[in-house]
């Protein structure tokens, strides 16, 4: 039930960027499709839960001076795996990604958790920890896509979804549309987590 | 010539925080004061500087004779960690005013991606160095203009009657939004600014 629980947080209690505002960059560069926050939020998945295990496996090893340093390698070396992967598996969705691949490094949710959860817990808690806070951040990215494709192109994962003389708005699929949806969006998880 | 339009191109009209989505989290984080906002937007311009210079030279002088590209992520980050540590040990050292003032922001420029982000986009463009310096230098002082009106914005909000649900984050992500807007005026100025100059 307590693992359970490692899981489930980030589904809600913890949920980045909205409840735990971190990891905005990506959140907001990424999102003008659907598409590429998917692809985003699996890369930070799998970067989150592998080192997140790494970490709190070696965790009374490292040094306490030197553990940021090294937390940053670890967390490098993975995302050094994603880019390459996907450069050879998913070339379409690599070039529109561009610099925000290996920008996952510096994306302060995944230091944050190594810093706050995995480095003082179990393995398998924070394996699930990480598995929840990526899953979480996926959900919200694929969100934040969904909205802004719908209504910057009129499509969801390149389908059309609208009638035929809808106008797509401009604004949404360029940065001020980020910045303005994410912030109403977070107004309105402000608003639904005060009332329960 | 080309190198004013370099930099207005990455002052304004592709500014590293409101067009490239790049640093934001410090962007919110230290904004809500005229005072850590211009501190903060010192330590960047400053620290994004060096690990430009730094990262330009590791990238052509070690990564690429030797084959090993793949590492750039690793030692690039590596890099700029080692360049904040040793800044603000130098800074403590030589500098005592600039340390009292910059200190507390130096840690968190670490994990401020608009630092590893100029480093990759200048080996992504394939600037030379001369372009790469101009650039990274640009950029940073567009990230401290956008930084500085927002503390200028923020702290008016402070006193202004916001909705219960939006104070906070969220009306800053909102004004940045309209502060994107203004400077998505730009983006037309990028043609008509090439043809002035090359007249």
């Amino acid at each position: 039930m307590g693992l359970m629980r490692e899981f489930t947080k980030g589904l809600w209690k913890d949920l980045a960027p909205f409840r735990v505002v971190l990891g905005l960059c990506p959140i907001l560069a990424v999102t003008k499709e659907a598409e590429t926050g998917l692809g985003m939020g699996i890369g930070v998945i799998f970067v989150l839960t592998c080192s997140n295990v790494i970490i709190s496996s070696i965790r009374n090893i490292i040094p306490r001076q030197v553990r940021i340093a090294g937390f940053i390698v670890i967390i490098a070396s993975f995302v050094t795996m994603v880019e390459l992967f996907s450069q050879a598996y998913f070339y379409p969705i690599y070039q529109k990604l561009g610099i925000f691949i290996p920008l996952i490094v510096v994306n302060c949710i995944i230091l944050g958790r190594a810093e706050a959860f995995a480095s003082r817990n179990g393995v398998i808690a924070s394996a699930l920890d990480g598995l929840g806070i990526g899953l979480g951040y996926t959900m919200s990215l694929v969100l934040l896509g969904s909205i802004r494709e719908i209504l910057g192109a009129g499509t969801i994962f390149g389908v059309d979804m609208m009638w035929a003389s809808f106008r797509p708005f401009t604004f949404m699929a360029e940065a001020p549309g980020a910045f303005v949806s994410l912030g109403l969006l977070l107004g309105i998880m402000n608003a639904v987590s005060r009332k329960s | 010539m080309d190198y004013i339009i370099l930099i207005i191109s990455s002052l304004l009209i592709n500014n590293i925080l409101l067009a490239q989505f790049l640093g934001n989290c410090p962007f919110l984080g230290t904004s809500k004061r005229m005072d850590t906002a211009i501190g903060m937007g010192i330590a960047v311009i400053f620290v994004l500087t060096i690990a430009c210079i730094v990262t330009f030279w590791v990238q052509h002088k070690v990564l690429d004779p030797l084959g090993i590209d793949y590492l750039q992520t690793v030692s690039f980050i590596l890099v700029i960690a080692a360049l904040v540590q040793l800044v603000e040990m130098f800074l403590r050292k030589f500098a005592k005013p600039l340390y009292t003032a910059l200190g507390i922001f130096l840690p968190l420029i670490t994990t401020n991606c608009a630092v590893m982000g100029a480093a990759l986009l200048i080996i992504r463009k394939e600037y030379t160095f001369t372009q790469g310096v101009v650039f990274a230098i640009a950029s940073a002082s567009g990230f401290t203009l956008a930084l500085i009106l927002m503390a200028g914005i923020r702290e008016r909000l402070e006193i202004s009657d916001v909705p219960l649900a939006l104070r906070g984050t969220a009306i800053g992500l909102i004004t940045a939004g309209l502060m994107a807007l203004a400077f998505f005026g730009f983006q037309g100025m990028d043609a008509a600014l090439t043809a002035l100059v090359r007249s």
